[in-house]
């Protein structure tokens, strides 16, 4: 044996050693983040044991722990939501298409891709900031503040100007919050349909247009769509830009008065005033709960917590439901 | 009378033949009309932008008379020296010195958890862990990104300080822990970017050329000297940007620091103590009923602009590494 080999064979057991134990170490990484999803969601689980139940659903908030209900938050990130949903998708898939399919490359886009990375960046509560002058207050433009009535028929839109602490203003604050994230995803899920498709639609004479609407886009859908379910979920649990916007902490309504999905049907006023009433949300009665000395209240907003966390888990397994459905059908 | 002028006939469905020419320049104006309002969706992402900096600025900077900036009130050089921060009370002082301390420590402990344990499991899910494993994994550490907020801030209140400092800390080493302190928010705000770093890093060390690992084995290496001396410097630039950008989460971190860390601003770097964040002032003041229009309420906005530099700055500087010191693979 060489010298050379001698003194590769002698540090060799110590190598190995020092390997497993980094593997060690980062293996116990790993397991620590998981851990600590599993501590966190078992620990809020056994604080709500006990008083997430069908009165804590059907109740509104209350001065005495044992009576408090999530009720009002319910019903207002169900509206928040919807309203995001109906400004953001079309908006945000708009936009994407746009980026992947027209724009040329040259100074604007650019300024437009790299101001799109830098908007995911920032923190929820500026844009609360900006959602409270621009719709809250509306720039302070309209002073005496009026309403505007919009007849449709069997119902009367009362649209409060400025818009204030409405569902809408919330909505359109979150409307810009999640534009961002869904413009990227769905710019990923637009590059990944093969050009041949779309030069096969242009070869038949469609035009760019028909080409992406009859081509691209039911293509990208899945992938849009999972973008979109994950970006509205993270709108449902912001609470800062809320806040900001003035949302309500303590509240004993619902946005229209609508308290029990057959009023939906029932008040088709209701439905309509829904959007233009104040709010509150999931999140901001947790947190509103979690400030509150008495003790009881920890239970209160630890049921609040598990009740957005099922939430989130019903929107998420949407997505990912829609993902593996269409995902299978689609072989380039 | 000549063809071009023979009445047009109807097809059986009953439509007229258009000429070809002109339905193809009504075409030609609708492609140009939704290109048009395409263009306008994308230009809103450059709206939001100039919307937020320009109402910062308002606010703070240069005023619509009648009003007045916050700076034509407070200078510059107390804002940025002084080192009380007491809007509310009487003696009003205005130095952001101690939100801003709040901040960085609370963004400095998450950093000490989330940048060690989320790049040890990017390196464990892309080099030692088997596909299988990565993939059920990588979705569960997902979730950990996907957790509200405000539940984060719950379980520091009433699980890490109770449970975790208070024994640690206080029963066994003899600090004081406070019951809103810096380091159950920064505990927990490190756990949310755990899987941001992981899942930022793992693709970035995944993306290293195969070639390159067996190289190091050729020339005897171990895995352990494959994966730190070989793969991780391969995507340094890719781990450093996914550090700058978790940590600028951190700093913009609102509800678990506004539950959890408390409403005293305080130029400290105690962990143990109560303090305030940018961001939770700008949530204390909103829930609060400082009329708009005075000092205080404008105080807020020049908290806001200096939380939208840093991060900004801190998202800028991650991409220019990610853009100038990529290393790139054929």
């Amino acid at each position: 044996m060489s010298q050379f080999d001698q003194s590769f064979s002698a540090g060799l057991a110590a190598r190995h050693r020092q390997g497993r134990i980094f593997e060690f170490v980062c293996a116990a990484s790993t397991w620590f983040a998981l851990l600590a999803l599993a501590v966190l969601i078992g620990g809020i689980a056994w604080q709500a044991f006990g008083w997430l139940d069908w009165q804590y659903l059907t109740s509104f908030d209350s001065r005495f722990p044992e009576r408090a209900g999530i009720l009002a938050g319910l019903w207002g990130s169900l509206w928040l939501i919807l309203f995001t949903a109906i400004f953001s998708v079309p908006i945000g898939i708009g936009a994407a298409i746009y980026l992947e399919e027209y724009a040329r490359p040259g100074l604007m886009t650019r300024i437009i891709q790299i101001n799109l990375s830098n908007l995911a960046g920032i923190p929820s509560i500026v844009y609360g900031i900006l959602g409270l002058t621009v719709f809250v207050k509306m720039f302070g433009a309209f002073d005496p503040p009026g309403v505007l009535d919009v007849s449709l028929g069997i119902v009367t839109l009362h649209i409060p100007l400025p818009l204030g602490r409405t569902v809408l203003a919330g909505s359109l604050t979150l409307t810009l919050l999640v534009l961002p994230v869904i413009i990227i995803a769905s710019q990923e899920a637009l590059r990944a349909v093969p050009p041949s498709l779309r030069h096969a639609s242009y070869a038949l004479g469609a035009t760019q247009w028909q080409t992406i609407r009859n081509q691209v886009l039911p293509s990208a859908m899945p992938g849009v769509l999972t973008g979109v379910i994950l970006a509205l979920s993270r709108a449902v649990g912001e609470a800062a830009p809320l806040i900001m916007i003035g949302a309500l902490t303590y509240v004993a309504f619902t946005p229209g008065d609508i308290v029990n999905p057959v009023d939906l049907v029932r008040n088709p006023q209701g439905v309509a005033e829904a959007p233009f009433g104040t709010f509150t949300a999931i999140p901001i009665q947790v947190f509103n709960w979690v400030s509150r000395p008495k003790v009881e209240y920890q239970h209160v907003a630890a049921a609040g917590s598990l009740v957005l966390l099922a939430l989130l888990l019903l929107m998420n397994g949407t997505a990912i439901f829609i993902r593996n459905r269409f995902q299978k059908r689609i072989r380039w | 009378m000549s063809v071009a002028e023979a009445p047009a006939e109807a097809d059986p469905a009953g439509r007229v033949p258009q000429p070809l020419i002109r339905s193809s320049s009504l075409l030609r104006a609708r492609e140009q009309a939704i290109r048009l309002v395409l263009f306008l969706c994308a230009l809103l992402s450059v709206a939001t932008t100039v919307g937020i900096v320009l109402i910062l600025v308002d606010e703070t900077i240069v005023a619509i008379p009648p009003d007045t900036a916050f700076f034509q009130n407070v200078s510059l050089w107390e804002f940025l020296t002084e080192t009380r921060w007491t809007p509310q009370y009487a003696e009003k002082h205005f130095g952001i010195l101690p939100l801003v301390c709040g901040t960085l420590l609370v963004a400095g402990i998450a950093a000490l958890i989330g940048i060690p344990v989320g790049l040890a499991s990017a390196i464990y899910l892309s080099e030692y862990s088997s596909p299988r494993a990565r993939g059920l994994i990588k979705p569960v550490l997902e979730i950990l990104a996907g957790i509200p907020t405000v539940v984060y801030g719950y379980f520091a209140l009433v699980f890490v300080t109770p449970y975790v400092l208070r024994p640690i800390f206080q029963d066994l080493l003899g600090f004081h822990v406070s019951v809103f302190n810096a380091a159950s928010a920064g505990i927990v705000v490190g756990i949310m970017i755990i899987p941001m770093i992981s899942s930022l890093s793992e693709d970035v060390l995944r993306a290293v050329p195969q070639g390159l690992r067996e190289a190091g084995y050729a020339l005897g290496s171990t895995k352990f000297d494959v994966s730190v001396k070989i793969v991780v410097p391969g995507a340094l630039s890719g781990i450093l940007a996914s550090f700058l950008l978790a940590i600028s989460r951190a700093i913009g971190e609102t509800m678990a620091v506004t539950i959890a860390a408390g409403q005293h601003p305080k130029l400290t770097l105690n962990p143990f103590e109560s303090i305030e964040t940018m961001t939770a002032y700008i949530v204390n003041v909103s829930l609060g009923d400082t009329p708009a229009g005075t000092i205080e309420y404008k105080s807020l906005y020049a908290v806001a602009l200096v939380l939208f530099v840093m991060t900004l700055s801190m998202n800028i500087l991650s991409q220019f590494i990610l853009r100038r010191y990529r290393e790139v693979y054929q």
